[in-house]
């Protein structure tokens, strides 16, 4: 049984720490917000201005004024700040966001990502997604293991247009989780899902990993 | 620009954009999706059917609103942003050719504009190395790292939008309604800010201020706002304070 998107968010919440300061892309990593621990203190920045966000709104306190980077009404809390955009990928670029867990389409074995475009496909935009992995001292990719049509997206080199080259920290896919040392480190295996073999796992990853 | 015998507060939208705005100029507008847009000044400037606009905007509104108003009357030849996605107007004029567009980082657009309203002719990002946004740029190694040489960005306009201004120009905004406001407020020849309220001067507080008025030729109170909500979100009642994401 590979995970779940409930379980995927869960995993990826266990790479918080107190204190951080985090970054949480559109998709399963906003369901991250959901498994912070209790007593934890971490404070969720969105790259459209706002650093503290707080629960969404109650039905009828909806605030125009007051969204998250994917655009959803959000509420501040009372240790919140705003600023410009200048000033928040200032925060982004400058190394002061000590965590971004994002989607991918490809990961590859040197920790380039590709999560942005698909030639041939209508093109939206990398939004600040480029930013953050170049900024962003410690990146966490969640993702499926393979795509719908069952390749494999864990590569040993990305064939999609890169959104950043070697800022890959953590893959966690719904069938395992993968983490290398530091940035010259080969990927290694963590854990599996349950009922995910190992065999299985190599024969489904075209990326070289440590056991 | 600015005299002391005249006055930066005009008394609409479209006179405030009057013999500023023309076919073919390099135009910024404020707004992250449609929260902090410019939405009266879009208005007048498709009332204007000025043509040939290159628009600079981290969005491009949606069908219906924001710029997709300006798409939809095809005023905007060209669009400088890091993301189009909520736009089927925008995709078929993209694919049809008749739309130029240039995707920036995120960050690396809010710095141009940044670098372009301070002076700054240009900048080494780390951001897009090695991607398709280096293509075509000067590049630099530094101490093992590689940065991408980005240019500021200035505009013949910009147009923005704040809560609160006074006749000076002082500008303040209201929570993510900020966003690219501030910064395409520095970086336009001329920037026109349109606001939900003109308070006297000395109604706010010095020490609170966004956007200091140097920056801002010409004032305009656009209230009554219709601020529409792109994903509207909730929690439901009342379960206490934790929201359930779904």
């Amino acid at each position: 049984m590979p995970w779940s998107r409930e379980d995927l968010a869960a995993r990826a919440a266990r790479e918080l720490r107190d204190g951080f300061y985090v970054n949480l892309g559109i998709g399963i990593p906003t369901l991250v917000a959901n498994y912070i621990p209790a007593g934890m203190h971490v404070m969720l920045q969105s790259e459209n201005g706002l650093l503290g966000i707080g629960p969404f709104p109650f039905e009828g306190e909806e605030d125009p004024d007051l969204i998250n980077a994917g655009k959803q009404t959000v509420t501040a809390l009372p240790s919140s700040a705003y600023f410009s955009s200048a000033d928040s990928f200032a925060m982004i670029r400058g190394g002061h966001i000590d965590l971004a867990i994002l989607g991918a389409m490809e990961v590859a074995e040197n920790g380039d990502l590709a999560n942005w475009m698909v030639p041939g496909k209508v093109v939206k935009g990398m939004g600040g997604a480029m930013d953050l992995v170049a900024g962003v001292p410690r990146v966490v990719v969640v993702m499926e293991h393979v795509s719908k049509d069952g390749a494999p997206k864990f590569k040993r080199r990305c064939e999609l247009p890169l959104t950043g080259t070697n800022v890959v920290d953590v893959l966690i896919t719904d069938w395992a989780v993968f983490e290398r040392a530091d940035r010259h480190a080969p990927f290694r295996l963590l854990e599996t899902a349950p009922g995910v073999t190992r065999a299985h796992l190599r024969e489904k990853t075209p990326a070289h990993y440590l056991d | 620009m600015s005299t002391s015998t005249r006055t930066k507060i005009f008394p609409s939208a479209a006179a405030a954009l009057d013999g500023v705005v023309r076919d073919g100029m390099t135009l910024m507008c404020g707004g992250f999706g449609l929260c902090g847009i410019p939405e009266k000044l879009i208005l007048a400037l498709r009332d204007s059917r000025v043509r040939n606009l290159t628009v600079v905007s981290n969005n491009a509104g949606i069908d219906g609103a924001g710029l997709g108003l300006l798409l939809e009357s095809r005023q905007i030849r060209k669009m400088i942003s890091s993301y189009v996605g909520e736009n089927k107007e925008f995709e078929r004029q993209y694919l049809a050719g008749e739309l130029e567009l240039e995707f920036n980082p995120q960050g690396t657009l809010a710095e141009r504009i940044r670098a372009g309203g301070a002076g700054i002719y240009a900048f080494f990002t780390r951001t897009g190395a090695g991607t398709v946004v280096a293509e075509g740029k000067e590049t630099r190694e530094v101490d093992g790292e590689v940065y991408v040489l980005e240019k500021g960005l200035t505009a013949d306009v910009a147009l923005v939008k704040a809560w609160k201004g006074d006749a000076e120009g002082n500008l303040v905004y209201r929570k993510t309604a900020r966003n690219f406001n501030p910064n395409m407020a520095t970086a336009g020849r001329i920037t026109i800010a349109e606001v939900e309220e003109i308070v006297p001067v000395g109604n706010l507080d010095p020490d609170q201020i966004h956007t200091p008025g140097i920056y801002v030729q010409r004032l305009v109170c656009g209230a009554p706002y219709e601020k529409r909500i792109e994903k509207r979100t909730v929690t439901r009642r009342p379960e206490g304070s934790h929201a359930v994401v779904s």
